[in-house]
């Protein structure tokens, strides 16, 4: 197939960038969309042309490097995968693609479809942890945990930092990828030691990245690859008041 | 010579032995101290939060835009430990023991031993810090049995057990960042090793953002750097994963052990054509209940590849299961090297499916009239998922393609016992060393290895080493090493920007992939291997002639970071192929079709080959030269592995 | 882990001011509907008059009325602060965005239809409020037989000069209730037919921000529980969303074409 490709492209941060239209032919249906990039950017090389710039990495949905906004939605048009699980399959001979990078005010565009991320980095490094040093821990099997509990942590865990919920978020907003990290440790046995500490201090780190704030629209988990859900929104709200409103003796 | 320097004594005491012979640090100096550590997957984010938790300054560096997306992320599996939770019989000994007879016997008995003995901390360690494993009814762990081991001793999260575990380490980096012990540095590469009075005292990186040129100044470098499978362009590891790092260091006098130990895993889903970049594995689970088959004849294999019939359309008796008739004991669950030779070599017969006629079917038709398709779906339903994602096929209605891809490396740096390589001052870690694996992997093992690299044996090692250095002062950053250094890096990326020709960098990738999987993949041969040798060099000449590196270093530059990482594993290719050449045995993942059994299994030999090549670079256009380490089996006794 | 910043201060404390302000809004209108229900009783306005008394009379209720204006204003100014904020977490938009792919359409306009909210409630206290408390308004006087429930109505398009607020006495076997005609202000004003759209305009608006606000508002409390979610959801759908606005809606369309 042959498309037409509107990408977004930007020299770098301090670049004001715009939509450049490619043409992308004969297009296989079992292509990713990834390589369909990769097509024209060997293309584009041999022309000489700077080729178009995108985060991606492991290709296979796990290690959350890729991004892009496909037609209006972060990861395209299907739910519950990453852009490098996308498959050409999805669109039809001669369609209109309109790529472009994650929009936030704390993802800044690097150059082209690229973002910069570390605000994300500097949340986890807030006190997305349980405090134990290496060695000196107790046998794995003294901390049991109720199988639905642990069930519930690891969904929370799954979430692969990729940033599809602040870029689904009409307000940019990160809470989703916050209280993903937030609920795995409060649900978790390990986690209770530093359970309120913990969430006044990602979430007072997320405002100062300058994300927006939740209006519970649902869009972000409704395009989270990983399927994290709104109730870990709910349950960090929950943290979060009850430390600030009744925990104080608990928290600094 | 090469001193592995494994302690003296019985092989359960070497380790504790050696932990108290081993010199320390004193508490106060340990902040004296500056370790850089390349690489942030399982082994490097553990080894820097553990060196940074003793009192350490530490500097992370990754090509990531974040430590949590290095590619130990994307292991499914799980990870063994010899717990015995199951009271099925497991124990360190067994476990050190299947370790060594799965790496076919060319794995360093001292090093496994340790590995086997400390995997039990690292699942303590894990579950301290929040990992969530799977847990039972009663809240304790869970274990399954993985890879056709005899016991169940396989910690796991669901199918993503890398990410979570890589998670749990990236937390425990996460919190010495904070605390200001951790430098971390992202979408950086490491470019070159920095070696004052013979000993590695520096690296020099590339901000892959504004292409600034850095020196960063250490007493001990750290390589976790992972494997070099994207040496055949096309494998499960992720687009980024390169050998620059490790292929630097060799370049700076770290010998480089058995790099023609690459294991290829049966269960990928096939190329589909030229435009393919990465290959997508497909959990080994799927063959305790998937059968494997291909048409008995040619004509039918024919038929299905261009369509006229479908693989349901193939009667039972036209049909071989070749796993099960070869080899009737172990069947479909013959260990990953059996099985993807096969696959190979019924395509050779040409008896390949699908429309490439490069694949083979894993059929669940049987599993699912046999336990219905409520239980298939549940055990391997996002298996089938993702497989429907990629192919737009319906594993419920016909059966999977498969065809074996490149996955891990076994080959590595060499190292000795403390993980030091032959570059005093220069440590390597996880995939990126040679050491635990032998020349075959068996599954669960590599997080294994990485994080009992990281958490439980450098922390220790490294003390040794900086306790010995004598004094506490700076690595002096104005020693002209790092100048010369520095200039060296510089001259490369520029000889590279200069670069005007015609071909893309992915171009000559693929073209050297081509060779490596034809020449050096799954068989390798005297004639083919001498064949590529020449092709590899050919192909090196077009690179520095005739590729495109477009743009400028002061800026994200796809082109020239590809370009800098394929020149190395051009470099790299001659090497293993050489290597495979010299050793003229068939060994776990390395067949070399001159050595095999009448039946034509692989065969080893242990009066010539029982010992690791260790390769030493001696200049561009020189042959490396071989250092052979000996391995010594004080405690099993080598066998021929037989699955009949 | 350093001082943690003053609730009001975060992201998450803003959201709470605005979830309680929402839910304290959510209960006037029960409130308020339950007593306009009154209009409907075809009695002259005896009983919504005696109703729109006591509102404005008795003092428990006067604080809350005065917490309502205040929540009105609260909830307004926190939404807009919000909003700023959340523009300025995407200064670059998207050139295309389906938002409707994630996301219901009131959930994201909820700040468009809140101004509707907003002018509505501003009219509509100048319809009824203003006058009532301040201005003019008819005039009404029921006398009632208490034996017999015999009632004579004596009605008057302004307050007679000698009108000095609610006055209700029993003597003679007969209640005699002196007041403003609240009820008849509301019949006059519901003749207007631009007001009666402007009515029914803010009734969709108030459906649609609840529809999506109710729900809301407890999520940002934390009060997520896998079981209560479903009965929220409903009664946000059902009650705040369908039955209060169509039952308020009623209300214009009731005076414009049955009265």
């Amino acid at each position: 197939m042959n498309l037409t490709l509107k990408v977004w492209r930007q020299k770098n941060i301090n670049d004001k960038g715009q939509f450049v239209t490619y043409q992308a032919k004969d297009i296989a249906d079992d292509m990713s969309f990834l390589e369909m990039l990769d097509v024209v950017n060997e293309e584009l090389t041999r022309k000489g042309e700077d080729p178009i710039y995108f985060d991606h990495d492991c290709r296979e949905g796990i290690c959350g490097m890729c991004s892009l906004v496909i037609n209006g939605r972060p990861h395209g048009p299907k739910y519950g995968i990453t852009t490098c699980q996308l498959h050409m399959r999805s669109f039809h001979d001669g369609q209109t693609i309109v790529i472009e990078p994650w929009r936030a005010a704390a993802f800044p565009v690097l150059k082209d479809l690229a973002v910069d991320r570390t605000s994300f980095e500097r949340i986890q490094q807030a006190g997305g942890y349980v405090s134990v040093n290496t060695g000196g821990v107790p046998d794995a099997n003294n901390i049991p945990v109720p199988k639905r509990i642990a069930d519930e942590a690891f969904e929370a865990a799954t979430c692969i930092g990729c940033g599809a919920c602040v870029a689904a978020c009409k307000n940019a907003s990160a809470m989703l990828f916050v209280s993903a990290k937030i609920s795995q440790f409060a649900l978790l046995p390990q986690g209770q030691t530093e359970r309120y500490e913990r969430a006044m201090a990602m979430i007072d780190q997320m405002d100062a990245e300058g994300f927006g704030n939740c209006t519970n629209t649902g869009a972000c988990e409704a395009e989270c690859p990983k399927g994290i859900k709104l109730t870990n929104i709910a349950r960090m709200n929950r943290e979060y008041l009850t430390a600030k409103l009744f925990r104080q003796e608990e928290v600094h | 010579m090469l001193d592995s320097k494994v302690p003296a004594g019985p092989l359960a005491e070497k380790w504790s032995k050696h932990k108290f012979d081993m010199k320390l640090v004193n508490p106060a100096n340990k902040r004296k101290f500056t370790i850089l550590v390349v690489g942030t997957g399982l082994a490097g984010a553990s080894a820097a939060a553990s060196l940074a938790e003793l009192g350490y300054n530490v500097k992370t560096f990754c090509y990531q835009d974040s430590p949590r997306r290095a590619h130990s992320i994307a292991a499914q599996g799980g990870i063994n430990a010899a717990k015995n939770y199951q009271n099925d019989g497991d124990s360190v000994y067994r476990l050190f023991y299947d370790t060594i007879k799965g790496g076919d016997y060319r794995a360093r008995e001292a090093n496994v031993y340790r590995l086997a003995e400390v995997s039990v901390n690292i699942i303590d360690q894990c579950v301290a810090q929040g990992v969530p494993f799977a847990r039972d009814y009663g809240g304790l762990l869970d274990n399954r049995s993985f890879g056709g081991a005899q016991v169940s001793r396989t910690f796991y999260a669901r199918g993503q057990t890398g990410q979570q575990l890589l998670l749990g380490a990236y937390s425990a980096l996460n919190r010495q960042i904070k605390k200001g012990k951790v430098q971390s540095y992202t979408r950086h590469e490491m470019l070159d090793l920095v070696k004052i009075d013979g000993e590695a005292r520096g690296i020099i990186t590339r901000d892959l953002i504004s292409g600034k040129i850095e020196s960063h100044e250490g007493h001990a470098v750290l390589l976790c750097t992972g494997g070099y499978g994207n040496v055949f362009f096309l494998s499960t590891n992720a687009m980024g994963c390169n050998v620059t790092a490790a292929w630097r260091a060799h370049k700076r006098g770290a010998f480089f052990a058995n790099p023609c130990y690459t294991q290829i895993h049966p269960t990928c889903i096939p190329v589909t054509g030229d435009h393919q970049s990465k290959l997508t594995l497909m959990s080994e689970s799927l063959r305790n209940d998937g059968r494997v088959w291909v048409p008995k004849t040619v004509e039918l294999a024919e038929k299905l590849r261009n369509g006229q019939l479908k693989p349901r359309d193939i009667k039972e008796e036209d049909r071989d299961y070749y796993l099960e008739r070869k080899y009737p004991s172990f069947g479909n669950l013959v260990p990953r090297d059996v099985a993807s030779r096969n696959a190979k070599e019924m395509v050779d017969d040409g008896r390949g499916v699908g429309k490439t006629g490069v694949a083979v079917y894993l059929d669940f038709a049987d599993a699912i009239q046999r336990l219905g398709r409520d239980v298939v779906e549940a055990k391997y339903g996002n298996l089938f998922d993702m497989y429907f994602q990629i192919t737009d096929e319906n594993p419920y209605e016909q059966p999977m393609r498969i065809y074996p891809a490149v996955h891990y490396t076994m080959g590595g740096l060499w190292v000795d016992y403390n993980l030091m390589s032959t570059v005093p001052g220069l440590y390597c870690l996880g995939e990126a060393n040679f050491s635990d694996h032998g020349a075959n992997r068996l599954g669960a093992s590599a997080l294994m290895q990485g994080l009992s690299d990281g958490y439980f044996v450098i922390p220790y090692t490294v003390g040794d080493y900086l306790a010995k250095i004598g004094n506490f002062n700076p690595v002096d950053k104005n020693h002209p090493a790092f100048e010369q250094t520095r200039k060296e890096v510089e001259d490369r990326i520029n000889k590279l920007l200069s670069l005007k020709g015609s071909k893309t960098v992915d171009d000559i990738h693929k073209k050297l992939g081509h060779i490596m999987w034809e020449y050096c993949g799954m068989a390798r041969s005297a004639e083919g291997l001498k064949k590529a040798k020449g092709l590899i060099a050919e192909l090196r000449k077009e690179f520095w002639e005739d590729v495109s590196v477009l743009g400028q270093n002061e800026e994200l530059n796809m082109s020239l970071e590809k370009a800098g990482r394929v020149a190395d594993f051009l470099e790299l290719g001659e090497l293993m192929v050489d290597d495979a050449l010299n050793r003229a045995e068939s060994c776990g993942g390395h067949f070399r079709l001159e050595s095999q059994t009448e039946e034509g299994e692989a065969k080893r030999n242990d009066e010539e080959f029982t010992y690791v090549s260790a390769w030493e670079y001696q200049g561009d256009d020189q042959a490396a030269v071989l250092h052979k380490e000996d391995l010594v089996f004080e405690n099993v006794e080598l066998t021929q592995r037989s699955y009949k | 882990m350093s001082k943690s910043k003053p609730v009001l201060t975060s992201s998450l404390g803003k959201k709470l001011i605005m979830s309680l302000t929402g839910l304290f809004l959510c209960t006037f209108l029960v409130v308020h509907l339950i007593g306009n229900l009154q209009l409907f009783k075809d009695d002259g306005g005896y009983a919504f008059n005696t109703y729109a008394h006591w509102m404005t009379s008795f003092p428990p209720i006067k604080v809350v009325s005065y917490l309502l204006y205040i929540s009105v204003i609260v909830h307004a100014i926190f939404a807009l602060i919000l909003t700023t904020k959340n523009k300025a977490a995407r200064p670059i938009g998207y050139s295309q965005y389906n938002g409707k792919a994630g996301s219901a359409w009131s959930s994201r306009n909820m700040g468009i239809l809140g101004t509707v909210l907003l002018v509505f409630i501003i009219t509509h206290m100048q319809n009824f409020w203003y006058p009532y408390k301040f201005g003019s308004t008819p005039y009404v006087e029921y006398r009632t037989e208490v034996a017999t429930g015999n009632q004579e109505i004596i009605t008057s398009d302004e307050l007679p000069s000698s009108y000095n607020g609610y006055v209700q006495t029993e003597g003679n076997g007969i209640e005699t209730i002196k007041s403003k005609d609240l009820y008849r202000q509301v019949a006059t004003t519901f003749q207007n037919p631009l007001l009666v759209l402007l009515y029914l305009v803010g009734m969709a608006a108030l459906s649609f921000h609840l529809i999506h606000g109710f729900k809301s508002a407890f999520q940002t409390l934390g009060w997520s529980h896998r079981r209560y979610n479903v009965i929220i959801r409903w009664v946000g759908v059902w009650i705040f969303g369908v039955v209060i606005p169509i039952l308020f809606a009623l209300m214009p369309l009731y005076f414009y074409f049955v009265k």
